[in-house]
């Protein structure tokens, strides 16, 4: 007999770990995670990494295989996907509320930004603290890859800010 | 493409993303700044990442044992084909920054072009690469402009990285023979890059140098002396003790 398995099943498995840099987050709010599929008895996770440098992707590959070998899944594949790219538009709604939630201010919609241009000011970061869309860049690399260091002008606090990508 | 051409390019891609990459990593913990510091090491980070996706292609194309840990540590310094700006010495942050510029907007604009290379992986890695790059070119170009157009001295020391490292950008738009069937329009990208350094040097009120002499040589594994030292840093380790794993 052919053997079948329930993805969404198996997301909500998944959904169990989390990002190691970002706790809050599970790898399936990031969009991490882009495909299970069954070949013969091999199970085969598709994943993409948010950034290539990105050190947690060894430390997720692991996690899922022992989330999976948990399950009684003994075969386990984890393919690592670069196309398409990675985009924080993939990052799921109740991601963008947990990490705002968090303190770190979520992606802004893209069409926003991911451009070239010098200097910009043109994107309005809304501080996860007080809601202020009166902030300002310190640095456009942040603790980690994905992010990027604002402060803001009316409560003071600085936050980080999930880059758009 | 024949498959050994594919191979040596690959590598050529891998070679630069690492040395730079390398060389950047230096900063850790001797940036100006606090988020300085952290921004020229995250473009490290990023850079170190692209390189490791050309190397694992590599490792899969060469399909001889190698992988891709043994392609960074274990070659010798004739047998890297990076750009000489890319091993060019950390000098100072102007000389540093303006290393930076000069290659994220050769990046830039190659990756563009790449995106559409007939070679699946290679587009693939440029799709994802160049997001990356679109920051580190910002970035860069901002400090060029900052330091450039900045105080006497910073401006004295954007001149003098200027004359230090504008003799390895020649080699950046002259074809070796592995890129020859690579489908890259060099006059084109020559253009882009050219056009975009003018506008930037503009705004830093910097000067393009005239007739200077380049030096070529990087991509078919003749260094400057500068690869030598890096490459007994990176791959210290692993020769000493080969194998080692943490």
């Amino acid at each position: 007999m052919e053997a079948t398995i329930d993805k969404k099943i198996l997301f909500t498995y998944l959904a169990e770990i989390n990002d190691p840099e970002i706790p809050v987050l599970s790898i399936i709010d990031l969009g991490i995670v882009r495909d299970i599929q069954l070949s013969n008895d091999e199970l085969q996770v598709t994943i993409t990494p948010t950034y290539t440098g990105c050190p947690a992707m060894d430390m997720i590959a692991t996690a899922i295989r022992v989330q999976l070998a948990t399950l009684g899944f003994k075969k386990i594949k984890i393919i690592h996907s670069i196309s398409p790219a990675w985009t924080t538009e993939w990052m799921s709604e109740e991601g963008k509320r947990k990490l705002k939630e968090y303190g770190i201010a979520p992606p802004n919609p893209k069409q926003q930004v991911c451009n070239d241009k010098l200097f910009a000011a043109a994107e309005a970061v809304q501080c996860p603290q007080c809601n202020s869309y009166h902030t300002h860049r310190i640095s456009e690399f942040g603790s980690t890859a994905c992010k990027a260091l604002y402060q803001c002008d009316d409560c003071k606090e600085p936050f980080d800010y999930f880059k758009c990508h | 493409m024949n498959k050994q051409q594919l191979i040596d390019y690959t590598l050529h891609l891998a070679d630069n993303a690492l040395i730079i990459g390398q060389r950047n990593a230096a900063w850790c913990g001797h940036g100006p700044i606090l988020e300085q510091d952290i921004a020229i090491t995250n473009i490290s980070l990023d850079l170190i990442g692209q390189a490791r996706n050309f190397y694992q292609y590599a490792a899969q194309l060469k399909a001889d044992g190698s992988t891709e840990d043994s392609l960074a540590y274990l070659r010798k310094e004739r047998e890297f084909y990076n750009c000489l700006l890319t091993e060019q010495a950390n000098g100072d942050w102007a000389q540093t920054i303006l290393r930076q510029f000069l290659f994220s907007t050769y990046q830039y604009y190659l990756y563009q072009q790449l995106q559409s290379h007939t070679d699946n992986t290679l587009a693939a890695i440029a799709e994802k690469s160049l997001k990356e790059v679109t920051y580190h070119l910002r970035w860069s170009s901002e400090w060029v402009i900052r330091l450039g157009d900045g105080t006497e001295e910073s401006h004295t020391r954007m001149l003098k990285a200027t004359e230090e490292l504008w003799r390895y950008t020649g080699e950046l738009f002259q074809p070796v023979p592995y890129e020859l069937d690579a489908p890259i329009d060099f006059l084109l990208l020559k253009n882009n890059w050219l056009k975009k350094v003018t506008d930037i040097f503009e705004e830093a009120t910097l000067p393009i140098p005239a007739n200077t002499f380049m030096q070529t040589g990087g991509k078919t594994g003749t260094h400057t002396e500068q690869l030598g030292y890096i490459l007994t840093d990176l791959q210290y380790l692993q020769r000493t003790y080969p194998g080692c794993e943490w």
